[in-house]
């Protein structure tokens, strides 16, 4: 797992943006072969969508071929309410770029049989080839997606029930009433992001400093559900130095001082886009050295 | 599965489901056009860098759009950074480009010149007009208002007509403006029995006044008259419920006249501090109303704008008074439009100069001739009110006073798609009637 800790929520934002554009890029996706994005809601993309968008005004870089699919959606909330997921993704993102709308998906939460809904979203996922890289974010217990503590880590796209807790603090975008809160939501498992090529988490905040520690320093443990991501061979987490405030000292300078090597040793030029080294002079003559 | 009780199923809104991909459309299906790189004028905001999405000559979600129709616009039209505001509504207007709404004519001849207006005032951003009669005789009203019924608006046709505005002949021989005194009516004794017999409004047998509806009332949407006149007060009422937009114009009225009209149901004040007695501060008159403080909200009231009809001081002091009821109008008479030069229009010889028109030979004025884009323009340097107070007088103001504000003056959802392009310093540069956007270039008046 790769660790990237910028300074903040904008560096973070735009690293991230950068990293999925250039993975694009590198992808070349064309209508036969398109890129299968996974996308997240919340406040931690926000950033990472604003910066998308901003590539894409600029021209460098098109959705022409690119097919998404959302993590979640509240149930029984209508399409064109402003808090449903639908809304958020298009006044984030999809308003602002080319994307087909036959490529974009979000489950519906207004479906007769949510069982059958559930399960032709991971047929639709499967049906395209799978995801290439999904991107997440993180709840302050760890969550990833509506899969709250308990969830099981092989678990797939289901209806989750909220947790309390989730929805009293959804209450502030419901007129402060809990009772016009969604408790019910369809939801990705976590193995349908973990089966995901590259996954790649945004955690920023001191709020969020715990969950990142038990995430990665502590057991995977299906109390802290981002924590499978331990098992996952692509598993990227993009991190603010407030997010940082729990993990020992030690785990932190680890992770700083692999950036470093990169840049200053091997030459940012030469690591790929996953920290795979793409070329290699090595030895005492190397010229890489400042 | 088997939900728990406690889910409250009837909190599920059934939505449409979405069809799949690639389904054909049905034939004829209209296109979608998005507007992109506008700055626009919604919701009393200016939103930079937005879209604006139109199928089938009207506004939509483009949310709903793309959830539900599962398409892409059909056409894509770049704004250039342009702002974009609803097309501009104009209350007050006798006539343009050599044409007198006044003057009856043969119906032929009377719609070419209702199309040649219609059409040139699209170059100056009013996308919907209320054709405006002076006080004239019945036989003359018997015969025009059936022609000025309300029709909606085309690229090719050109605004949108909204009803006539009739401007008399009850009103007040002490403050007649430029219009004939024979044609005046100095009372309505039969109270809306005479509007009716006056303006010839079907349903005078007692079938159709039992079905009394708009359709009926020869296409009438605002009356300018004057209350204190005898009979005219008791009639407001039984106007406004026939859906015409009551203003208190060319009138003497004190305050307190003023004020009885406005509680009977006027909502309009016709071109304030022309045609009525000047400000007294011991009797404000009519001017007297945006100081009111009545249960009912104060009225609106129409500003020529041309800085001449009103000092601009004095558009500054009625704005600063009441912001919020201001309408601008042109009150434009035949000469607008045209170029410099003597011309002869009705029985008159007039000179028209750049912005103003004289008796030829003199330097009276003959009436306005000021577009409706100028008097924004001029609006704002008067009183130093915002770009979008300045646009909201010439769009949602008169549509809300005309009770047409889900469809004109405003850009949502819904709404016809009247839109008008300006450039920063607010010169009308491209215009859509309907969807369609207009040709500026071909027309010719």
């Amino acid at each position: 797992m790769r660790l990237v800790i910028r300074k903040d929520f904008e560096a973070v934002s735009y690293h991230v943006a950068k990293y999925v554009k250039e993975r694009i890029k590198e992808f070349a996706p064309t209508a036969t072969k398109p890129f299968v994005l996974g996308l997240p809601t919340g406040s931690s993309p926000v950033g990472v969508y604003r910066n998308l968008v901003k590539f894409h005004q600029a021209g460098e870089l098109s959705f022409q071929h690119i097919i998404t699919f959302n993590m979640d959606e509240y149930v029984g909330l209508p399409r064109d309410h402003p808090e449903s997921y639908h809304s958020f993704m298009w006044s984030n993102l999809f308003k602002h770029v080319d994307i087909l709308p036959e490529n974009v998906h979000i489950l519906d939460g207004n479906a007769t049989d949510l069982d059958l809904e559930c399960q032709r979203y991971e047929e639709k996922i499967a049906a395209v080839g799978g995801i290439e890289l999904f991107l997440g974010g993180i709840g302050p217990d760890g969550h990833i997606a509506f899969n709250e503590p308990g969830s099981s880590l092989n678990s797939r796209t289901r209806v989750k029930t909220l947790a309390y807790d989730t929805i009293v603090a959804n209450a502030r975008f419901f007129d402060n009433d809990i009772t016009k809160v969604p408790n019910l939501a369809l939801t990705v498992g976590v193995a349908t992001v973990m089966d995901a090529r590259e996954v790649c988490i945004i955690i920023t905040g001191a709020h969020k400093a715990l969950a990142l520690a038990k995430c990665i320093e502590e057991g995977v443990n299906h109390m802290w559900t981002v924590s499978a991501i331990q098992l996952h061979p692509r598993g990227m987490v993009v991190c603010d130095e407030d997010a940082t405030l729990e993990l020992h000292v030690k785990t932190v300078n680890y992770f700083k001082s692999i950036e470093k090597v990169h840049e200053q040793l091997i030459g940012s030029d030469n690591v790929g886009l996953q920290g795979g080294v793409r070329s290699w002079r090595g030895g005492a003559e190397s010229t890489y050295h400042q | 599965m088997q939900y728990p009780v406690a889910l409250q199923l009837h909190n599920f809104i059934s939505a449409p489901s979405s069809p799949e991909p690639n389904t054909p459309l049905p034939e004829n299906t209209p296109k979608v056009i998005k507007i992109t790189n506008c700055r626009v004028l919604k919701d009393h905001k200016i939103v930079e860098k937005d879209a604006i999405w139109i199928q089938d000559g009207k506004i939509i979600d483009p949310h709903k759009f793309f959830w539900y129709q599962k398409r892409l616009p059909d056409v894509v039209l770049d704004a250039e950074g342009l702002l974009v505001a609803p097309g501009f509504i104009e209350a007050q207007i006798n006539g343009a480009f050599g044409v007198d709404f006044s003057v009856p004519s043969d119906q032929e001849t009377y719609e070419r010149g209702l199309t040649k207006v219609s059409r040139g005032l699209l170059k100056y951003g009013t996308t919907s007009y209320c054709p405006t009669i002076v006080s004239s005789s019945a036989a003359v009203y018997h015969q025009v208002l059936p022609l000025l019924k309300p029709r909606p608006g085309s690229s090719v046709l050109g605004a949108s007509i909204l009803g006539a505005h009739v401007e008399g002949p009850f009103i007040n021989e002490a403050r007649v403006g430029a219009h004939e005194l024979k044609a005046l009516q100095a009372s309505a004794k039969n109270g809306f029995q005479d509007f009716k017999s006056v303006y010839g409004f079907e349903g005078d047998t007692p079938e159709a006044q039992r079905k009394l509806s708009k359709e009926n009332l020869h296409s009438v949407k605002i009356i300018t008259c004057a209350p204190e006149l005898n009979g005219v007060m008791e009639s407001i009422p039984d106007l406004v419920k026939a859906g015409i937009t009551v203003s208190v114009g060319h009138s003497m009225a004190n305050t307190l006249q003023a004020e009885e009209a406005v509680m009977q149901g006027a909502t309009f004040i016709t071109h304030l501090f022309n045609a009525m007695p000047q400000f007294h501060h011991r009797d404000p008159g009519v001017i007297g109303l945006l100081g009111s403080r009545l249960d009912l909200p104060r009225p609106y009231y129409g500003l020529i704008c041309d800085g001449i009809h009103v000092h601009p001081n004095s558009v500054k002091i009625a704005y600063d008074s009441h912001p919020e009821g201001v309408i601008l109008v042109t009150d434009a008479m035949s000469a607008m439009g045209l170029s410099p030069g003597n011309y002869q229009l009705g029985n008159m010889d007039v000179t028209k100069k750049k912005d103003h028109v004289v008796i030829e030979g003199t330097n009276t004025l003959a009436g306005s001739v000021i577009t409706l884009d100028a008097c924004m323009r001029n609006f704002i340097q008067f009183t130093s009110c915002s770009l979008i107070e300045a646009l909201e007088a010439v769009t949602l103001h008169p549509a809300v006073l005309l009770g047409i504000q889900d469809s004109k003056g405003v850009i949502k959802p819904g709404a016809d798609a009247d839109l008008v392009f300006l450039s920063d310093d607010l010169y009308v540069k491209r215009v859509f009637v309907a969807g369609q956007e207009v040709d500026l270039g071909a027309i010719d008046v």
